[in-house]
């Protein structure tokens, strides 16, 4: 049996879980949901040894445990199979099953006698698997049985998984939750981490729902429907309140037709999506995280380089799916990055710097021959200016954008991004990581772009943020538009269930 | 100025902490270390010979220490400036034998043009590998660097080389190839010092490889290439042609020593003529911080050094020359050392709000 007690984590300021308590039955298969950042993954993380709380406890089989380590979970018989396989790729299963627990004598491994081993363990599960074949040679839903034996073979009693559907085909799916019943059936328990409705509703006996680092409900599957879990998981009542007067939407400024992204790896990650941007609009794209999102936004900027792109996109009547990035910048697409750090800004480089970034090859900044010459007083004019409406504190252009903290970098992005009056503005969550202050700001700011009859694409897996914001609200699921919703009238259920896919209903 | 003065502070830490260490060894072999750098450091300050050789000594390393502080700037390591060099050096000395009739205003012109393409041109390779292909530019500038080296060494050999002659090196430049020494210009600087106008024109290097780099769009495209990536596409900058561009003035950087070597010094092409400059280079621009101003610095320390270096292995019992080499190789360490230093004062440095 495994439980937290009270469980609290602060990472700096942020509290990650919040006094959580969770029971897990033994011989069950118990289900953690909850947005993004709810804290399930670190909760778990708590329950592994990985990280350790800074306060309440965690009770295995009755006893009060302090796990310094996974080395300390695992000789408790916990295990974990992480999100990102911690596999040595050009090794065999059997090698990496076995790696850090030889068996054999000092000086000679005996391989056969785990291959053997490993064997027994898989037929038990019903596993096909071949303990010699070679790990990058495995599809990952193979991958992912190995993660599964390797806790196995350490005797793991209790299995963590952390979202382990998500980089699974709906076959695999179901080959995963085959095995996870075959060692229910075995005595085992199994904790597994989702925020798929449906999965849950398939698999688990019990489910714990997560929000803003609390648990806020425990219920018996059996007992409980994808809709209370959906309000659970997603519905504080009270909205975040935008002052946001009716929109007047004009021409359509963007339009995309079956637009289609296949990455390098072969993977789709969007599929036939279609819709328009009028000018004086918010479109938002509601969804969880990772349900081709961000490729719709980088495809939309041209940023998609190493994927596949089939479809159109138009501006203003315009095809300019196939430009390169600098090209759409110049017909007037802005871009606010889901990743600032990554993206969004130059850290090492001044402010000044950083407000040219996206226009450092045209006037003002960029003048004589060729635009060579970078114009230093219209450098700093047009940093001052960013920094100034947009409330970047300290205003020092000299400052590095590493000094500035995460409110102030993204208003800084969001400054250089309006600053040029753009016809389109791609937006992808434009509030993470920024304060309650920052976040009202910018906020405002895009309703009064808005206003001045910007066409504006918002992507944010902050349901509040997106309903409060959006005058059009469009839900994706698995790179498919799967609806469009009045984000006035829609309740945060109906959005729920649509994005989880939660319900046939 | 606090900027300028921290950022001299560690390389010059460095530095110091070099030559203590590299006094212990003295000590340990049986010398004197105080005697020891006295005719090291002394040696290469005496006018006009000690000066005059520390600029000779120094005027390949600007260009190498620039051309790799260019690539590093995006992102690159550039370890092929030697090679990039011995092709400019071999093409500056075909052009100067090949145009020997040429008036001196056409052909030095044309020669230092020469260096400046092949030596671009080569260093253009790599970076077409990488931007198309992923080729990493370390292992592709290594092989490049035998490549040169070979095929200098085969068009010498069977096409340029004076009939007879038991070295492997190429007829004389034309008398109108050849730059002037700073000998004629500097009253009690003797013609007979090899320091050349190629000084100056590493010098002009510098400036322009300043502006180019800070006050230009180019330059500005390299270094947020080398900074962000992904931050530099997303802001527009086709990072592939930045990788080419920088590699290809990187290579032409390199090739400039051909104008100190060949046109003010050897006056033809001279097979195993760098002394490894090319990869000095990438000490020269580790303890520069990339910068031009600070490659100029560390150009004419690494000079001073090679220079001193002479002096020392003649008038001491134990230490050779060979200690210079020792002092660069603990400089780089302690150079290095110092980033991860200052990678840890960054990570505790409180964020301001």
């Amino acid at each position: 049996m495994l439980e937290l007690r009270d469980i609290t984590k602060r990472f700096g300021a942020v509290v990650a879980n919040d006094a959580v308590t969770i029971r897990v039955e033994p011989g069950t298969i118990h289900a953690i949901v909850g947005e993004n950042g709810a804290g399930k993954s670190t909760a778990m993380r708590i329950a592994y040894g990985f990280y350790s709380p800074d306060g309440g406890e965690i009770v295995v089989d009755g006893e009060p445990r302090r796990l310094a380590s996974p080395h300390d979970a695992i000789a408790l018989g916990i295990g974990m199979v992480h999100q990102h396989f911690m596999l040595v790729e050009p090794m065999t299963v059997a090698e990496n099953i076995i790696l850090g627990i030889e068996p054999g004598s000092r000086w000679a491994l005996d391989m056969p006698g785990a291959i053997a081993r490993i064997r027994a363990l898989a037929e038990q599960l019903g596993m096909a698997i071949d303990p010699t074949a070679r790990i990058e040679t495995l599809a990952v839903g193979i991958q992912q049985r190995v993660e599964l034996l390797k806790a196995l073979y350490r005797e793991a009693r209790i299995l963590i998984l952390d979202e382990p559907t998500a980089v699974l085909s709906p076959q695999a799916v179901g080959e995963l939750f085959a095995i996870l019943r075959q060692m229910r059936a075995q005595g085992k328990t199994v904790v597994i981490v989702t925020h798929k409705l449906s999965e849950v509703l398939a698999i688990s006996d019990a489910v714990t729902v997560m929000r803003d680092g609390k648990v806020v409900g425990q219920r018996k599957t059996a007992e409980t429907s994808a809709a209370e879990l959906a309000r659970l998981m997603v519905g504080r009542d009270v909205l975040l309140r935008v002052e946001k007067p009716p929109a007047h939407p004009a021409a359509p400024v963007l339009a995309v037709r079956g637009l289609t992204l296949t990455t390098a790896g072969g993977a789709r990650r969007l599929d036939d999506v279609g819709f328009e941007v009028r000018a004086g609009e918010i479109v938002g794209i509601a969804g969880i995280e990772g349900n081709g999102q961000t490729e719709l936004i980088e495809a939309l900027a041209g940023l998609a380089e190493d994927a596949t792109v089939a479809g159109s996109v138009t501006l203003l009547g315009e095809e300019v799916g196939r430009l390169p990035v600098r090209a759409r910048r110049h017909r007037g697409i802005a871009h606010v990055p889901e990743d600032r750090h990554r993206r969004g800004l130059l850290l090492d480089f001044d402010l000044a710097e950083n407000c040219i970034l996206g226009a450092a090859d045209r006037p003002p900044v960029a003048v004589g021959p060729l635009r060579s010459w970078l114009d230093r007083v219209a450098i700093r004019r047009r940093g001052e200016r960013i920094v100034a409406e947009h409330d970047v504190r300290p205003p020092v252009l000299a400052l590095k954008a590493r000094a500035l903290s995460g409110g102030n970098q993204q208003k800084l992005v969001m400054g250089r991004e309006l600053t040029d009056g753009p016809k389109l503005l791609l937006v992808a969550q434009p509030t993470r990581g920024v304060d309650i202050g920052g976040i009202e700001f910018i906020h405002r700011r895009l309703v009064e772009m808005r206003d001045k009859g910007c066409a504006i694409l918002l992507v944010s897996s902050e349901l509040e943020e997106v309903t409060a914001l959006a005058d059009r609200l469009l839900v994706i699921r698995g790179g498919r538009i799967v609806g469009e919703v009045d984000p006035r009238q829609a309740t945060t259920e109906q959005i729920g269930l649509l994005m989880t896919g939660g319900a046939a209903a | 100025m606090n900027k300028v003065l921290r950022e001299l502070l560690f390389p010059a830490a460095a530095v110091a902490a070099a030559f203590v260490v590299g006094g212990l060894l003295v000590l340990a072999v049986g010398d004197r270390p105080l005697l020891t750098y006295e005719l090291l450091i002394g040696s290469a300050l005496t006018w006009p010979d000690g000066i005059g050789y520390t600029l000779f000594y120094a005027t390949p390393l600007i260009f190498t220490g620039l051309a790799v502080a260019v690539a590093y700037r995006c992102g690159l390591l550039n370890i092929g400036a030697e090679g990039q060099l011995y092709v400019a050096a071999f093409a500056t000395a075909w052009a100067g034998i090949t145009f020997a009739n040429l008036p001196a205003l056409v052909l030095v012109p044309l020669c230092f043009l020469a260096a400046i393409v092949s030596g671009g041109a080569w260093g253009a390779i790599p970076g077409v590998l990488k931007a198309r292909f992923g080729a990493h530019e370390v292992i592709t500038t290594i092989m490049l660097n035998f490549v040169a080296v070979a095929l200098a060494s085969y068009f010498t050999q069977y096409h340029y080389k004076p009939p007879g002659d038991p070295i492997l090196e190429t007829v004389a430049i034309g008398d109108a190839a050849r730059i002037p020494r700073l000998g004629r210009f500097l009253p009690g600087f003797p013609e007979r010092i090899p320091a050349n106008v190629a000084f100056l024109v590493a010098l002009v290097a510098c400036l322009l490889v300043y502006l180019f780099l800070w006050r230009t769009r180019f330059g500005f495209e390299i270094r947020a290439t080398g900074a962000s990536p992904a931050a530099a596409q997303y802001g527009g900058i086709a990072t592939g042609r930045q990788v080419v561009l920088a590699m290809a003035i990187s290579g032409a950087l390199a090739g400039m020593v051909a104008i100190n070597e060949v046109l003010g010094y050897r006056y033809r092409y001279y097979d195993g003529f760098s002394a490894g400059y090319g990869f000095t280079g990438i000490a020269v621009a580790l303890l520069g911080r990339n910068h031009p101003l600070g490659v100029i610095v560390a150009a004419l320390l690494f000079g001073a050094l090679l220079r001193g270096g002479l002096f020392v292995d003649i008038f001491t019992e134990h230490v050779s020359k060979d200690l210079v080499m020792v002092l660069q190789g603990l400089i780089i360490l302690f150079v290095a050392a110092e980033a991860i230093f200052r990678e840890r004062l960054r990570a505790r440095a409180p964020k301001a709000t």
